[in-house]
Order: structure tokens, then sequence, then C-alpha cells
């Protein structure tokens, strides 16, 4: 597709075996085109130390995200919708959103998606954060963009996604939306408890009350 | 300033201008029709935007788009690419 890239595959300390392949991987293609990293405090953070791009496309890596960009399997063309809405607005963050066009998602309950619904209305209520989608976790960033996110940014998992999009806003940084497909977990299983639901409110209250 | 702050000076905003009017003393009230259309103002407002909220996340509950070819095409592809690689000797 004449898009030079390169994967870095963080794990996060997930048991379900990422770590396996990802260092198989790492053998097959060769380091300069994957290189798998121990995760050492925050995930992106190590990451980004390593990536020698101009753009950085952060994903999760258990095939949820399908906006026809696919992670583990380099040698798919990569149908570079995102890397594309970028050069068409010169965004300084492109995000996936479930919630708009023809975005959505696989393999979700009702329940599930009156949560899902639900959270992001309190959040738009809340936070205005122009965009439409903000726990999304697909999204392309310039790399200076996200070094001068990572910087101010002080949350973690869902709230931390977030916070970026709120912090990159109020930084004046521009996001467009793509809209993307989340296909659930295909792998590994996916995680909506009470906990969750409790610890999302709590970092909803605090980028409500901090930002 | 923060969303929180923003909230609290629009709320102190309408709410003194709601008191000032609604509760002022007798000599400074507004027009009967109007004052009584004041009074209950806040609770009604509250009520239309719980209204507001269930109809619109209801809306977007219904309209949330289930995406049945993207899970097939992503299927397809895990496919492709497990036999693929296992041809390179990625070994799961």
């Amino acid at each position: 597709s004449g898009i030079d890239f390169e994967i870095i595959i963080i794990d996060d300390g997930s048991p379900d075996g990422t770590q396996e392949v990802a260092q198989q991987l790492e053998k097959i293609y060769g380091s300069d085109k994957i290189l798998f990293l121990f995760p050492s405090g925050t995930a992106y953070i190590h990451g980004m130390k390593f990536a020698t791009g101009d753009f950085i496309v952060i994903m999760d890596a258990d095939l949820s995200h399908h906006v026809r960009l696919h992670v583990i399997y380099p040698v798919f063309l990569i149908k570079p919708i995102v890397y594309r809405k970028q050069k068409e607005g010169n965004f300084d963050i492109v995000s996936g959103t479930r919630y708009k066009g023809n975005g959505g998602v696989y393999g979700w309950d009702l329940k599930r998606k009156l949560i899902s619904r639900g959270a992001n209305f309190l959040t738009q209520v809340l936070l205005r954060p122009g965009a439409s989608d903000l726990t999304g976790s697909f999204r392309l960033y310039r790399k200076e963009v996200l070094q001068k996110l990572m910087e101010k940014c002080v949350s973690k998992g869902y709230v931390f996604q977030m916070e970026m999009i709120v912090r990159a806003r109020q930084l004046g940084f521009t996001v467009g939306e793509v809209p993307i497909s989340f296909v659930d977990r295909v792998y590994g299983e996916s995680k909506l408890g009470g906990n969750e639901i409790v610890s999302f409110l709590k970092g909803l209250l605090t980028l409500f009350a901090t930002t | 300033m923060t969303k929180l702050a923003q909230w609290l000076c629009g709320l102190a905003l309408l709410g003194s201008a709601w008191a000032a009017l609604a509760l002022a003393p007798p000599g400074l009230q507004p027009p009967g029709p109007l004052r009584q259309a004041l009074l209950p103002l806040p609770v009604y407002l509250l009520v239309a935007f719980g209204c507001y909220s269930l109809a619109t996340v209801g809306y977007r509950l219904a309209t949330f788009n289930d995406c049945e070819e993207a899970a097939a095409e992503l299927q397809e592809h895990i496919r492709a690419a497990r036999a693929d690689l296992r041809r390179r000797g990625l070994r799961l």
C-alpha cells in the first residue's frame, strides 16, 4: 500500500498468550518491522520511546478493532482509511468512533449497548469533548502531539483515553473522526463488570472536576 | 476553567437570576402569570432534561449499528492470517 510502517506490540500483562505470539512474529518479520516489549509502568509511554515514525496508531491487540487496519498480520493490505482522513483534514488526531457513520459493534447484547450509550451520553453532557467516542481505543496521533499529551495526562485505563482527547482539545489540537467496527473480542475475555463501571464514573467525575 | 467550574458559574448565574425574579419581595415582583410560571421553572427544566436524556439514549441505542459483515470479514482475515503465518513458522 506504499505506506511505511512498523508495529510495536506491548504486553501490558494480560494473561492471554499475546506474549508468545508476539515474540514469534518478531522472529518471523525481523525487529525493524515488529518489536515486542515488556511492560514497565505505562505501556504507551514505554512503547513511544521505540517508535520511529511520524504518526502513531494505538489500538488493542486482540483484534477487537477492525477498521481495515489489521495489526497482528502485517502482510494484510493496510487500507489506510485512518491515514487518509488525517491527510484530508491535516488533523492532529484521528479517532475511531463506534457511534457515527457506519461505525458500530458486533457481539454486544442490549445491556452492553445501553451502558455504552448511557456512559457516552453522560460524558458528552459533562465534558463536551467535541468527539463522539471517547472510550474507543483506536486512534492515530501525530508523534509530537502524542508526546505532548503523554506529559499532561495522569489517568489510567478507560479514563486515560478520555483524558487524551479532552486535553487535546484544550491545547487546540484538531480531532477528526472515522467510523470503526468494534468486533467483540475474538480472543480473550471482554470486561465490563460493576467494577469497570464504577471506575469509569470515578474517572469521568475526576476529569469533570480537573479539566 | 474546569468543566465543574463552568457548571457552577452557569448554575450560580441562572440560579440568582431566577431567585431575584421569583423570590422577590412584594414590591418588585413581576406580574402574576409570569411569576406563576417562574417558580416551578427549575423543576420543569430538570424534568425536561430527564426526558431529553431518555429519548436521546433510547434513540442512540436503537440506532447502534451491528457490524455483521465486519465480523465476517475479520474471521476471514484471521483464517488467512493463521494459514499464512503457519507457513512462515508461527506456532499457536
